[in-house]
């Protein structure tokens, strides 16, 4: 079927749709960088991505303000409807794991003036981990995949699970030397940044199963029954 | 409340000689509510509600199969008067028709005049004019010509006329699509109103019309109906590809 | 090019300023109180008027009128309601030749059916002839007024589960009450100006008269009968006529546009 009868507002919508993929795309960069950046004790990469960050505000602005005027403008229903709700809450669980992307960077800019702890390899999986879950959600979005949202749900539960054995190791660090405790705890923070990406991320997909089937899973233990 | 609809399509087709207008529809409009009924031009939407008060048949060459049924009866039964049926279906058209040679009053009243319900009848006319939220506007003018009303006023005033017979069930063919913007608003303003006491069905071409207005959205498409259901889910999560390409504009 | 149509507005308006000019000043000097009110005197006498013949001529209308009425507006109505239908089609037809039938052969038909059986002229047979030379132009413009009134009016009165009858008959008829007024009429003027048919079928009559079935005189035989008659008094008395019929014509149609004039508030 061939696209809106409108081809401006055709049009709106795939500049709406594009934006969002640029943001997304910058996310992930962001992510990435800031990680590299604490595993390689990289601390130009760790500025560039603080200065990258102005980017992404920038893109959350100019999605918020399309997506407003749509709704004043196009009176957009359906499918339509659905998917300008998605942007307007999507684009805020981007722009805060961009965020933490730049706390992440933060702690690496830290803990790159001190010797370092040890290596990281769980928390290099747990990095792994939350980049995978995150192009996934995105890669769901662009392709209105239910299949690969639910999967990006699920895979939560691993993160979860490897931030808490992260934790676990980190205490007990501490726990052994009280000169460790600057350091672990900075690497705890880095761990707790990307868990809460994580759950930015499942916002995203939960968000992407509404776009598409129309129906909000969200919270389902505390809706009225 | 009951739960039987008010009005039943039960494998209705029309026909305008040998082109067939509708197509076996089979639709339910559900008593003291309002029902849109939407689709592109030609896909028979008119022609729906105009079977309900047997208009459609008036056309030369027009004919029907199949059956309506208003509460539980089928209008179309040999015995069935469509005369005595159109005083318990009313129909209020897209270009207000006041009658010229009659003054307000005697408009309003004249469903019930020419029919021979004996007077007086102010007291129903004010009713009428106060459920048509048009009694304040013209209380000090009953007796001027209905002419000199405004677009909206005499649209409202037509729909008094047609509620003055009381009817059960009020159809209303695009019944804004010649006013402004606030005239319109007024008219649906008045349908939320009547909606307590009277069955609606209104055909629209104006899909946010039909959005704000109605319960139920009906969408017609090439004498069929491809899919009914309540008004939120028709515009943020239709079942059918063609009704999501229509109100999202892909078409129509 | 305004000089060209000023022209042609002065070519049309020379011959009616003409007539006018014409019968207005070689009747205005016959025209008096008993010209209205008395019989004709024999030849030879002077004075006298041609009371007899202005009533004979409203009375052979207004027959006219009662027989012709029903059937023009009815038609009218039918043809407007019902015209697409064969029988539609077939009036129609009959309405357009009767239109074009000049009126003496429409006197000579009267007269064969009316005049010849009962072996004598009658003041009816002229009313019928009338009759039906208004009887296809009231039916067009009938039609032409019905079909004016807009569909949305018959609808609306269906709606309100008023039968098709009644709908006709309260609501559009009323409704096109002016423009069938104006067409009803323009076909008095008409009839009133009518003298072929009336030589074969009312004739004449030097008295009055207000039985059907006898002979009765009319304006425009009358102002024949002087016009071509060989006496002077006649001959004035001709002219005084013609401007008392142009005087019933023009009120008429003065009178079809008062009746007609917009009454109603603006829309």
């Amino acid at each position: 079927m061939a696209g809106h009868t409108d081809k401006t507002y055709e049009a709106e919508l795939k500049a709406l749709r594009e934006k969002l993929l640029a943001m997304g795309g910058k996310v992930e960069a962001a992510i990435a960088s800031s990680v590299r950046a604490v595993i390689e004790r990289n601390s130009t990469m760790a500025e560039g991505v603080k200065a990258a960050d102005r980017e992404i505000n920038r893109l959350e602005v100019e999605i918020d303000d399309a997506c407003r005027r749509l709704l004043a403008l196009r009176q957009p229903a359906a499918s339509d409807l659905r998917f300008i709700a998605t942007a307007l809450k999507i684009v805020t669980d981007l722009e805060r794991v961009g965020d933490l992307a730049v706390n992440i960077a933060d702690r690496a800019s830290d803990l790159n003036q001190v010797p370092p702890l040890r290596p990281f390899h769980d928390l290099a999986k747990l990095a792994d981990l939350t980049q995978a879950q995150l192009k996934g959600a995105l890669d769901a979005f662009v392709e209105s995949d239910v299949v690969k949202a639910e999967a990006v749900l699920k895979g939560d539960d691993l993160i979860d699970a490897l931030y808490l054995k992260l934790f676990n190791e980190l205490l007990a660090l501490m726990m052994e030397d009280s000169k460790n405790i600057r350091r672990a705890t900075s690497v705890m923070f880095v761990a707790k940044h990307l868990e809460r990406a994580g759950d930015h991320v499942t916002n995203v997909a939960e968000m992407v199963i509404y776009m598409v089937r129309g129906t909000d899973i969200r919270h389902p233990r505390s809706r009225a029954v | 409340m009951s739960d039987a609809p008010k009005v039943a399509a039960k494998g209705l087709n029309a026909f305008f000689g040998k082109t067939q207008a509708l197509k076996d529809v089979n639709l339910d409009v559900p008593a003291r509510a309002v029902l849109a009924v939407i689709g592109p031009s030609g896909c028979g939407k008119s022609t729906f509600v105009r079977c309900i008060n047997r208009m459609h048949e008036l056309t030369p060459g027009a004919t029907t199969s199949g059956s309506i049924l208003l509460d539980g009866g089928d209008i179309f039964a040999p015995d069935l008067d469509p005369v005595e049926l159109r005083r318990r279906v009313g129909m209020v058209f897209q270009r207000p028709n006041p009658f010229p040679t009659l003054t307000i009053a005697e408009n309003v009243a004249a469903g019930l005049a020419l029919n021979g319900v004996p007077g007086p009848y102010q007291e129903r006319v004010e009713k009428s004019l106060r459920q048509a939220a048009l009694w304040e506007e013209v209380k000090d003018r009953l007796s001027a010509s209905a002419l000199s009303l405004s677009g909206g006023q005499q649209q409202r005033l037509c729909i008094a006329r047609a509620l003055a017979v009381e009817p059960e069930v009020l159809l209303m063919d695009e019944p804004a699509s010649a006013l402004d913007p606030i005239a319109t608003a007024r008219i649906e303003e008045l349908i939320h109103e009547l909606k307590e006491r009277y069955t609606i069905v209104i055909v629209t071409h104006n899909m946010q019309q039909a959005a704000r207005v109605a319960d139920r959205t009906a969408f017609f498409y090439m004498g069929q109906l491809v899919e009914c259901g309540p008004t939120e889910q028709i515009f943020t999560n239709p079942r059918e590809s063609r009704t999501e390409d229509y109100v999202t504009g892909k078409f129509g | 090019m305004t000089a060209l149509c000023g022209l042609a507005v002065l070519a049309a308006i020379v011959p009616l300023v003409s007539v006018l000019w014409l019968v207005v000043s070689n009747g205005a000097k016959g025209l008096s109180l008993d010209f209205f009110t008395q019989l004709p005197v024999p030849v030879g006498e002077s004075g006298g008027g041609i009371g007899n013949a202005i009533v004979g001529t409203l009375y052979m209308v207004a027959l006219a009128c009662v027989m012709g009425l029903p059937l023009g507006i009815g038609a009218g109505v039918f043809l407007a309601e019902r015209g697409d239908t064969r029988l539609g089609g077939v009036i129609r037809f009959t309405a357009e030749v009767l239109a074009g039938v000049p009126s003496i052969i429409v006197g000579i038909v009267a007269y064969g059916l009316l005049v010849a059986p009962f072996k004598h002229y009658s003041a009816l047979a002229g009313a019928a002839a009338l009759a039906f030379l208004m009887l296809p132009g009231l039916a067009r413009a009938t039609e032409e007024m019905v079909r004016l009134v807009p569909n949305g009016l018959r609808e609306g009165s269906l709606a309100l589960g008023l039968p098709a009858w009644k709908t006709t008959l309260r609501v559009i008829i009323p409704t096109a009450r002016n423009g069938i007024l104006t067409a009803v009429l323009l076909g008095v003027a008409r009839a009133a100006g009518e003298t072929a048919p009336l030589l074969f079928t009312s004739l004449g009559n030097p008295y009055w008269n207000f039985r059907p079935d006898q002979p009765t005189a009319s304006l425009t035989v009358q102002i024949f009968t002087y016009a071509t008659g060989p006496y002077e008094d006649w001959h004035q008395k001709a002219w005084t006529a013609a401007l008392v019929l142009l005087m019933l014509v023009g009120a008429t149609s003065l009178t079809a546009r008062f009746l007609t004039r917009n009454r109603r508030a603006r829309a």
